[in-house]
């Protein structure tokens, strides 16, 4: 890495980035691939030139997972930690590369040349064990392509070289229902929302009763609405394409295939509240999209569906610029996902003021799912009844599921609101089911006797994560994978979620290996509570849901592992006076506490 | 928009553009809170100052007073949900009261006998931490830094230094200082800063002085902080 080489890159990529401070992760982003860190001369070169302190710029970075401000592994290869990843072998895959590659678990190895670790879910559930390497996604790693994988590594060959069916991400449509089979025509609903003008387009959206994909379920037509009322002239479009919610891969096959239609929404959106500027804020587990999303963008500009006078409308300017993510789940709440856009740590913001009036650099912003945008393309192409026919009173027309775990069939599966979790587990082929967890970590964990439940706002609402469990699984350690998530993606901001995170984790871990009591269960209530009620945003207050669900759903799994002391030290009094044992040379009866001490 | 809420049922008046916490500071109604200080933009991370407005918690000092509304503040439902919080802020740090040098006039130890904290409860994090000891007239322990970030927003808004940041994430975020060697003394921190005053507990305090106050005077030793005030308010915005 020659310095020259260094300041030559740093100074282009901010020249590329237009000397803005609010693209700093951007460039930080690309020099992190460039050179696995930031080097210490482009903190000092970025500091100077975008007027941001040195310290802001180190706290960025220890931000995001995927940024180092130290040398990484010329290959660095995180898998996937998601549940469904461990169930499909992920550890022993780990393992064995890391073993043929002589290398310790979790470090970068003595000669600096690689790295076998773990990440948060990288979307690929129904294609696992998976992982990324160099920021590439490497799907359905047997234990053969594991063998491979470490030849080429000592072999030192470039992963731009590597065979690309290693890479390949399928689609796996298992049910595809309205969105994904109804035909679109590119520019048409532009075409469409230019002719009829906002307010119809905002009427015909509501009309369809189509509500944020995200999970939340916020009503579209009045988020745009809203936006569009704000007094300020210069709006801005997001798509939140930072898909984190373990489990859930559906909007990565729309970006992989239906990008049109997404850029589409955006556009339509754009018009109908006045928007010039828009981004898609693309999780950097995703990197492997981006230079196809890049090319749809650029034929649309040559379609005249981006720019300048768009569809031939004179003043309609709009483009949309990709923002990458780096490796943090909260940026997938809206307003820290608007701070990560500007460049900062993904800290959600205190409300109000909403993103609808005080969005992106404050100024009045939309931020809608991949999803959503999808579907208010199409709606605006085809009509609010091509949308609402399907569905259920408070939940019109279909969604997406991403269905993963103990089943035949994983993938996605495009149903109408109002379906049955039994019809999802019948369909993909799931048999002896002990949970399933609906929504993600952040969602909820049903039992058998809740199967006949619906997948709509009205009873279960979800983003669209499925992960199913059977019989042959302990629960127990897919509560305790979705409570180090929790405490892995905090953000660190307010008190509750920053040390309750952590405390669940010890909690649990404590049941884990039998030293629980009856009142660690109820200190798990407390704590999980608090965080429900005192969170500053929606990770917090669902980050305890795993543990209080379970505990409240499947209390046996619980009890099982319970000492029946009515108090239990959280250390063992006999195991700490070993050192004492050991000096004084004593062995007798009498330096010992029977049964701990308790 | 001007207008009356109530607190606990007491009337509180407000003024355009004050929030719960703004209004019932003026009016002397206390809401507990640790990372407030009426002089910067209000952080709302402590969560201490949560209060209850029609069956919604939200935080007192980022929530904008509105006419008619009913804050419930101080009953044993929140009471208890604060003493959690105040719990989980002593296990997370190293906080060892007897021998800390702002014993008696500490905001998070004044708070806490406030809302009648006794013990921690929970098990103690017991993190390694550092004591910056490099400049000249402040020293810094971060073990008691409780991430209120007022020094941050201090040294940004009032002394535009920007010395401090928060680093890390989740359990791992932590202050830290902008200068080549990340210390203290190496930065452009000057002990007039604002930011060397506005620490609500022990984590930034002045050198060559200590322990003047005997036990018996110090700020909270006699009247609770809903009477006092904040150390910040009594001591420099006098």
């Amino acid at each position: 890495m020659p310095e020259d080489n260094v300041q030559q890159s740093t100074d282009l990529l901010i020249k590329q980035w237009k000397n803005n401070p609010a693209n700093l992760l951007q460039i930080l982003v690309e020099l992190q691939q460039q050179f696995q860190h930031i080097p210490q001369p482009s903190i000092e070169t970025l500091s100077s030139e975008l007027n941001i302190t040195q310290g802001q710029i180190a706290a960025v970075i220890s931000f995001y997972s995927f940024l180092h401000s130290q040398p990484d592994a010329n290959y660095s290869i995180l898998f996937s930690d998601n549940i469904i990843d461990q169930m499909q072998s992920s550890h022993d895959r780990a393992e064995q590369l890391a073993s043929e590659l002589s290398c310790k678990l979790g470090q970068i190895s003595e000669d600096g040349i690689v790295r076998v670790g773990f990440t948060a879910c990288i979307g690929m559930s129904d294609q696992g064990p998976a992982a990324l390497v160099n920021g590439f996604t490497l799907t359905s790693i047997t234990s053969e392509r594991v063998t491979q994988i470490a030849q080429l590594i000592k072999q030192k060959k470039p992963i731009a070289n590597w065979p690309a069916e290693w890479f390949a991400v399928k689609a796996n449509i298992r049910r595809p229902d309205s969105l994904l089979k109804t035909e679109f025509k590119s520019g048409q609903a532009i075409k469409n929302a230019l002719q009829q003008g906002s307010q119809a387009v905002l009427e015909n959206l509501s009309a369809s009763g189509l509500r944020g994909c995200g999970g939340a379920g916020f009503k579209t037509a009045s988020k745009w609405g809203f936006c569009a009322q704000a007094d300020q002239t210069v709006r801005v479009v997001v798509c939140n394409a930072d898909e984190g919610e373990p489990g859930t891969f559906k909007d990565r096959l729309l970006l992989q295939q239906y990008a049109d239609q997404l850029f589409e929404g955006m556009t339509v959106c754009a018009a109908t509240i006045g928007a010039a500027q828009g981004f898609l804020y693309l999780r950097g587990e995703y990197r492997y999209m981006l230079a196809g999303l890049e090319k749809t963008l650029e034929q649309r500009r040559l379609s005249n569906l981006l720019g300048n006078n768009i569809a031939g409308q004179k003043g309609f300017d709009f483009d949309i610029q990709i923002h990458m993510g780096a490796g943090a789940y909260i940026c997938g709440e809206e307003s820290a996902l608007i701070e990560s856009l500007e460049g900062k740590r993904g800290i959600p913001r205190n409300r109000p003021p909403f993103p609808v009036t005080n969005g992106y650099l404050n100024r009045p912003t939309v931020v809608n799912n991949v999803e959503t945008l999808v579907l208010a393309a199409m709606i605006t192409e085809h009509g609010a009844e091509w949308f609402n026919h399907q569905g259920t009173e408070e939940s019109a027309g279909t969604k997406l599921f991403s269905i993963s775990g103990d089943c035949e069939k994983p993938g996605i599966y495009e149903y109408p609101f109002g379906v049955t979790v039994n019809q999802l587990l019948e369909d993909c082929g799931a048999t002896e089911v002990q949970a399933v967890q609906v929504g993600g970590p952040s969602g909820q964990f049903i039992p058998p006797a809740e199967f006949n439940r619906k997948l709509a706002f009205e009873d279960l609402a979800t983003g669209g994560s499925f992960m199913v469990f059977n019989a042959s699984r302990n629960l127990l350690d897919v509560i305790q994978n979705f409570s180090a998530f929790f405490q892995h993606e905090s953000c660190g901001f307010c008190t509750p979620c920053r040390v309750g995170t952590s405390l669940l984790v010890k909690q649990l871990d404590k049941v884990m290996v039998g030293h629980a009591t009856t009142r660690d269960l109820e200190y798990i209530k407390t704590i999980g509570t608090l965080m429900k009620e005192s969170s500053h945003c929606g990770l917090g207050a669902t980050a305890a849901n795993p543990l209080l669900d379970s505990l409240r759903r499947f209390p046996l799994i619980y009890k099982a592992r319970l000492r029946s002391t009515g108090f239990e030290p959280s250390f063992d009094v006999d195991a700490s006076l070993e050192e004492a044992r050991q000096v004084t040379g004593r062995t007798d009866a009498g330096a010992h506490l029977p049964g701990g001490g308790v | 928009m001007s207008g009356l809420m109530r607190v606990d049922g007491f009337e509180v008046a407000f003024e355009p553009g004050q929030t719960v916490m703004d209004a019932a500071l003026a009016a002397g109604v206390y809401i507990p809170h640790l990372c407030h200080n009426p002089e910067f933009t209000p952080h709302g991370s402590c969560r201490l100052c949560l209060v209850n407005i029609n069956g919604r918690h939200v935080s007192a000092c980022t929530t904008p007073a509105q006419d008619g509304i009913e804050v419930e503040n101080n009953s044993h439902e929140l009471i208890t949900r604060r003493r959690l919080l105040l719990k989980l802020l002593f296990i997370e740090g190293n906080h060892v009261c007897p021998g800390c040098e702002k014993s008696g006039a500490c905001q998070l130890q004044a708070v806490a006998y406030q809302c009648g904290m006794l013990a921690p409860e929970f098990v103690h994090f017991y993190p390694l931490r550092d004591v910056d000891a490099s400049h000249a007239e402040t020293i810094i322990d971060f073990n008691r830094c409780i991430l209120c970030e007022l020094c941050v927003r201090a040294s940004r808004d009032s002394d535009k230094k920007s010395i401090f940041s928060i680093s890390g994430r989740g359990i791992n975020a932590h202050l830290t200082i902008n200068s080549p060697s990340g210390k203290l003394g190496d930065s452009s921190f000057s002990a007039d800063d604002r930011a060397a005053e506005v620490c609500p507990v022990g984590a930034i305090l002045p050198k060559h002085t200590g322990y003047n106050v005997p036990i018996g005077q110090r700020l909270y030793d006699n009247e609770p902080i809903s009477k006092v005030g904040d150390v910040d308010a009594v001591e420099n915005r006098k």
